[in-house]
């Protein structure tokens, strides 16, 4: 080292930085080529099937002949799901994620639960499917109906609502519980006039990450066994005559997006990829607006929060 | 005003055993309640061992039919074949070889833009960027099987006219390029939690970023990180849809990835798709298939556990 020069070290260094201005570049054609995949994939969708995309293209069944084959029981199939996915998947998340968070105790049991809420985070969809095949279908007789699938896609998305609940929670300060306690609310009404409200948009955030990614979900419901081809709407839940609400299309065969979109994408006639490309993008469009809403939703929170 | 003195004498004239009666209630209530959200937490427990159960009890049919040895061992996979063939290696080899495709493509990638956002980025470029990688992993996957197979592998004839219509790689690029948020957002976070004083420390040597990056904070987050690469192995491992779509569906013993071959999950998918009776063999391979899968993520999971458990430094 004592025999080296200024002008020696002065290229040292440089030859140094220069590495930094290298990887800053790679770093930045790696996110470059992330986007520009996106970019790819969106137009890829917009162009193939941007023609296809009409009024008619939502309000038709799917049909033999490609150019008047539509979504219809595909987006009221899908809608419905996700209705049942919410109704099981909302309640028991919270409730899981409050216990977990507020009134566990730190022994076994608690342990058991958190490392099994960790793994079933990282359980393959279509083994979710496989389990809804014996359980709900065989098992309970549901079928291959809209329940089943709801129930599936439900016990899917748990992890996603029980892990964003916590978080949320777990951003509430202590003295907010303790000047409730002070006041004498008991632990329930802690909870609930002041843990859950504070802790609401955080879960909400959770919940439409969650329902984004049930929407798309595919291999689970097939392999329930979904129907592909479904020209007819469940029966509807309201009704002209009294009780007004009926429940039989819990019980009803369907299809949803994604399934319809592979049933396209199967076929070997290029009309029926054009149609794929168009459920394609509204899939994608409905996502990304979900995952949208949730990015906002966060900003937003991280922005007006400040205890 | 007066109303507050009011209230006092109301609770302090009402008798003490309504008192009590009252506090019992709420107590039991409270109990209740607790017990309800007890259950909801359990049931993710019920899940797990609901999972299993079918599994193993399916499995267990499908091992009265066909030696464990043959599962194992076997060269064909042509269950619903009058000669039927059961050699899960066959299915094992395509969802190897698709998930090393999209490993090599998501683990350095990911690896690459978390160092770059972590210890490069400006903070408006990472407040843009990081939401937008989770739109990239929001797409549903069949999104991106349709994109393997009608943009991807197009573009790759092009380069190599006599890659087949189906095959393992369009299928892995397009998986891997899924897999990089996975990789990307868990290995930031776990850079990002590298106390401070750690770079301070480097800079104050005379490190470059690049040094620190690389010797300073990598191995200080590599507990993280690897708990990230074994996230996106699970993911790949058990990816269905783009492989379904865009590798076929043909059982094909091949380490290639210029084959078509079939995964376990495409396999399952086309099982699902064909109307196979309740309790035939057919039926019982894809619980076998499916319980080959959970061991494989399971094996993953736990390995990851302790990696992170083994390389965890405190500070």
């Amino acid at each position: 080292m004592a025999a080296a020069n200024p002008t020696q070290i002065r290229a040292l260094i440089a030859s140094h930085k220069r590495w930094d201005t290298i990887f800053a570049l790679c770093g930045l054609l790696a996110l470059m080529l992330g986007v520009l995949t996106f970019a790819a994939l969106f137009l890829d969708m917009a162009l193939d099937g941007g023609a296809r995309l009409s009024w008619d293209f939502f309000t038709s069944y799917p049909s033999r002949r490609a150019g008047q084959a539509g979504i219809l029981s595909a987006w009221v199939g899908s809608t419905l799901v996700m209705l049942t996915t919410a109704f099981f998947a909302v309640p028991l998340g919270v409730a899981a994620g409050v216990y977990l968070e507020e009134y566990a105790a730190k022994n076994w049991v608690t342990d058991i639960i958190e490392i099994n809420i960790t793994n079933l985070a990282g359980v393959p969809s279509i083994v979710y499917g496989l389990l809804a095949l014996g359980l709900f279908v065989y098992q309970f007789g549901f079928g291959q109906s809209i329940l089943s699938a709801g129930l599936t896609l439900a016990l899917l998305i748990l992890p996603v609502v029980i892990v964003a609940t916590r978080e949320a929670i777990r951003s509430i300060p202590q003295v907010i519980r303790e000047g409730s306690y002070a006041l004498g609310a008991t632990q329930w009404q802690t909870v609930r006039y002041h843990i859950l409200p504070y802790s609401s948009a955080g879960i909400l955030t959770g919940v439409i990450i969650g329902m984004a990614r049930a929407i798309g979900e595919t291999a689970p419901i097939i392999t329930i066994g979904a129907l592909t081809f479904i020209a007819f709407l469940p029966p509807s839940p309201v009704q002209a005559e009294p009780p007004f609400l009926s429940f039989e299309w819990l019980f009803s065969p369907f299809t949803v997006m994604p399934i319809q979109m592979f049933n396209w994408t199967s076929r070997p006639e290029a009309a029926f990829l054009t149609n794929a490309a168009a459920a394609g993008f509204v899939l994608v469009f409905m996502t990304l607006a979900m995952n949208g809403l949730a990015i906002w939703l966060r900003y937003r929170l991280r922005r007006n929060l400040k205890w | 005003m007066s109303a507050v003195p009011a209230q006092t004498t109301l609770i302090a004239t009402s008798p003490p055993g309504a008192r009590l009666a009252r506090r019992r209630a709420r107590l039991i209530r409270e109990r209740l309640i607790e017990l309800v959200l007890f259950l909801a937490a359990l049931v993710s427990v019920f899940t797990t061992v609901g999972i299993v159960y079918i599994l193993v009890k399916e499995s267990v049919a499908f091992f009265q039919h066909v030696p464990l040895v043959d599962f194992l061992t076997d060269t064909q996979w042509t269950p619903l074949f009058d000669d039927a063939h059961f050699g899960i290696m066959v299915l094992l080899s395509g969802t190897l070889t698709s998930s090393a495709v999209a490993l090599c493509i998501a683990i350095p990638l990911g690896t690459i833009i978390a160092i770059y956002l972590a210890e490069f980025a400006p903070f408006r470029l990472r407040e843009v960027a990081k939401p937008f990688l989770e739109l990239l992993g929001g797409v549903p996957t069949i999104v991106y099987g349709y994109f393997a197979l009608l943009f991807v592998t197009p573009l790759l004839q092009r380069i190599y006219p006599e890659l087949p219509g189906f095959n393992l790689l369009s299928a892995g690029i397009v998986m891997g390029i899924m897999i990089i948020p996975y990789v990307s957002s868990i290995s930031e976070d776990a850079m990002r939690a590298v106390p401070m004083s750690l770079r301070e420390g480097s800079y104050a040597m005379g490190a470059t970023r690049f040094q620190t990056a690389i010797k300073v904070v990598v191995p200080a987050a590599f507990s993280g990180i690897a708990s990230a690469y074994i996230l996106g192995i699970s993911r790949a491992v058990g990816e269905t849809m783009i492989l379904a779509i865009a590798a076929g569906m043909q059982p094909n013993l091949t380490f290639n990835p210029l084959e078509p071959a079939a995964t376990i999950t495409a396999y399952i998918v086309q099982v699902a798709l064909g109307d196979l009776p309740h309790g035939s063999i057919g039926y019982q391979t894809i619980f076998a298939a499916g319980l080959t899968l959970m061991l494989f993520t399971l094996v993953c999971n736990i390995g990851g556990h302790l990696l992170r458990k083994s390389f965890r430094e405190a500070y």
